[in-house]
């Protein structure tokens, strides 16, 4: 069958998030390939990485859409494609009502202060050399938004307002813990006042009591000024806690989306229930009484994905229709019609995936 | 443990210490280190000497009543015309084959290969850095034509082209630093393409083209600062080099045209005399070895205060060299291994 979803598909659920028509970002039927090359002196290209491979998502004016999906599928690309920093092979990205898809670095300049990215690593994010004052001063030299005093004045109150001490200016990151390092990027995302902040993974190389001043911050910072954020993650609970929306990945397509509260409590892609009952849980009691969905294999190489479902080699309730046609992303029975998995047999209510893997896998 | 139960310790701030700390660049660090290092400090000492001496060499001539270019022929050479050996006739360093007073043309030389050996290093870093950081931010076919180029200007026989160049335009002191530089900046470049390389996959990178930096702003902000380190030490061992480069030149008469002292010229001159002579080699060749040596030890000096590593490793040697004292012999300077790619890596 076709090996991307229509165009046409992607239109009926881009209120994804619930914010309906007036989405700050909207992503279409978004396409980026990786050519891999052979060869030596003359290289050519053998085939494609098909990191994100037809994704449509929208998110709503102050709010949080969270992309979930285990490591490779494609959600840094997308959010990459989608701040700009790497050309997208098709599909198109809207912000604000315009068009942004590819543009040259100089006409993508207005949207830089608009979408701004706090990245995964607090440690390779931050450039050793320089000093915390001059790096989250940047963005106002770069944008020339203000002068030298100005400049430090305003850093230095970005700083107070992420939870540093101002004094710090003068130090390197170095000198900063992991936490600190954080809210330094924080506080440079921050500095142009964007609409949209992209978090790439932004509490993962965090401690758990770390992650939650962080994820506190960000949330207060939204409250503050107004802000959308783009939440990638592969911690649930971490989405859960921060999203309105979510998006499901697979191997560069979404597998499930819609409504935080939906999608966490009905999921109805196999892939999404395996997700969620293999997220870790607080309570001893509910963590002894779920019951895990093992998923076997590993996640197939996304520059040869399988035919039809990418997802059917893994899957506990996969037929022979799913290797055969490729499932659309669309409105599943009694959900509400943001709510959209792409799957032939979604998962029913009190269905019992558990089971099922275990009698047709071992 | 969910994110929820863990919101009640989000009060609890970081802790950081209150007063403030002007945080220290790695160059304070470093010559905190360097400063604990004997031969380095005794190479500095030297090198401000040298450069002293060389400043006001006019100065020493005038004192001592010898002009450069001034021709002793009664005092200054001996009945058979042979110089005249050091402390006779007020010529400390005695004289050379016609008659010229040896310490003060040594003195003259030393503006030279200082002038010759500083003023390329630093054309060469110059060209050097940018050609090594566009090549590597950019890479693709700039990067090919660009790592070609270097490849081919370090295979290139540096003496053939000073030969033609000298033969073309005649010797002079503006070929030998064109020359030298020619040839200095692809090795600079080299290590610096391969740091860039390296550098620009780091995400602060990816962060600063996300605020909208251009690619020279990349390069010259968020690169270069963390190349300083390599870049300097090598500097700081391409001027030894540039110094012999533009000795051998001169010496082979093809650098600076004869008359003037540099110390290739003088060793070229003293060929003939070294047999009756040894101080008109000894001197000039000891001038040009312990500078040369001063550098040398300078730059590896500043290589091991910039990796705090090297220096665990030295202290722990030396340790173990006390504990062994009489038995081992410690190493000696010349026997430190060249420098290599890997080492400037931090």
């Amino acid at each position: 069958m076709s090996g991307t979803l229509p165009a046409d598909a992607a239109a009926p659920w881009a209120s994804a998030s619930g914010s309906g028509d007036d989405a700050l970002v909207r992503v279409d039927n978004l396409v980026k390939h990786f050519p891999v090359k052979a060869g030596g002196l003359i290289s050519r290209t053998v085939g494609h990485v098909q990191a994100v491979d037809g994704v449509s998502l929208a998110i709503g004016r102050g709010q949080t859409l969270g992309l979930v999906g285990e490591t490779g599928c494609g959600k840094s690309t997308l959010a990459r494609c989608i701040a700009g920093l790497i050309p997208a092979t098709s599909g198109t990205v809207t912000f604000d009502g315009k068009d942004i898809t590819n543009l040259s670095r100089r006409a993508m300049r207005p949207f830089r202060r608009e979408i701004q990215m706090i990245f995964q690593d607090p440690y390779g994010s931050l450039n050793p050399r320089r000093r915390v004052g001059s790096i989250i001063g940047d963005p106002f030299v770069i944008h020339r938004t203000a002068t030298s005093a100005e400049r430090k004045k305003a850093v230095q109150e970005l700083m107070e307002r992420v939870g540093l001490n101002p004094e710090h200016y003068n130090r390197f990151p170095a000198e900063f813990s992991g936490g600190q390092r954080q809210r330094i990027g924080v506080a440079r995302a921050l500095a142009l006042r964007p609409k949209l902040i992209i978090c790439d993974e932004p509490v993962s190389a965090l401690d758990v009591s770390i992650q939650a001043q962080v994820l506190n911050l960000l949330s207060d910072l939204q409250d503050d000024f107004g802000l959308s954020y783009l939440f990638i993650a592969h911690d649930l609970s971490v989405v859960r806690h921060v999203s309105d929306a979510v998006v499901v990945m697979y191997l560069g397509r979404a597998a499930e989306q819609g409504p935080k509260d939906t999608v966490y409590d009905t999921p109805r892609h196999p892939y999404s229930a395996a997700l969620l009952s293999a997220a870790p849980a607080a309570d001893p009691e509910s963590a002894a009484a779920r019951q895990r969905i093992i998923l076997t294999g590993d996640v197939p190489s996304p520059i040869n994905p399988p035919n039809g479902c990418r997802f059917h080699p893994r899957c506990p309730k996969a037929q022979d229709l799913c290797s055969e046609q490729e499932p659309v992303l669309e409105g599943k029975a009694g959900d509400p019609a943001e709510h959209m998995t792409a799957c032939h047999f979604p998962v029913q209510t009190g269905e019992n995936l558990a089971a099922a893997g275990r009698g047709s896998h071992s | 443990m969910s994110v929820t139960e863990l919101e009640f310790q989000a009060h609890v701030v970081e802790g950081a210490p209150e007063e403030a700390i002007q945080g220290r660049s790695q160059w304070q660090l470093t010559w905190r280190r360097l400063r604990h290092d004997k031969m380095a400090i005794i190479s500095i000492a030297f090198i401000v000497i040298m450069t002293l001496l060389a400043i006001f060499a006019p100065v020493f001539a005038s004192i001592l009543g010898h002009g450069v270019y001034q021709t002793f022929t009664g005092k200054g050479l001996s009945a058979d015309g042979i110089p005249v050996a050091p402390g006779t006739n007020g010529f400390i360093l005695g004289t050379d084959y016609v008659g010229r007073d040896l310490l003060v043309r040594i003195l003259y030389g030393a503006r030279i290969s200082l002038f010759v050996g500083l003023s390329t290093t630093a054309m060469a870093t110059v060209a050097g850095v940018i050609v090594g950081l566009v090549a590597g931010y950019y890479g693709g076919w700039v990067d090919t034509i660009l790592a070609r180029f270097i490849d081919a200007v370090l295979a290139f026989p540096f003496i053939v082209l000073a030969l033609a160049l000298a033969a073309i335009y005649g010797s002079s002191l503006a070929i030998v630093i064109g020359v030298i530089t020619f040839f200095s900046w692809a090795g600079i470049s080299r290590i610096v393409r391969g740091q860039t390389l390296s550098i620009k996959e780091k995400e602060y990178i990816e962060a600063a083209r996300s605020l909208g930096a251009g690619p020279w702003r990349i390069m010259f902000i968020d690169i270069l600062p963390n190349l300083m380190g390599p870049v300097l030490v090598l500097a700081t061992l391409y001027i030894p080099t540039a110094i012999v480069f533009e000795a051998t030149l001169s010496f082979l008469g093809i650098g600076i045209p004869a008359p003037a002292a540099s110390w290739g010229v003088i060793l070229s001159e003293a060929q003939q005399f070294y047999q009756v002579s040894w101080w008109y080699v000894v001197f000039p060749a000891t001038a040009l070895l312990l500078t040369t040596l001063a550098f040398n030890l300078l730059g590896d000096g500043i290589r091991d205060a910039m990796d705090p590593r090297t220096e665990r490793l030295f202290a722990a040697g030396s340790r173990r060299r006390r504990r062994r004292a009489g038995k081992t012999r410690p190493p000696e300077p010349g026997a430190l291994p060249p420098l290599t790619v890997s080492e400037l890596g931090e």
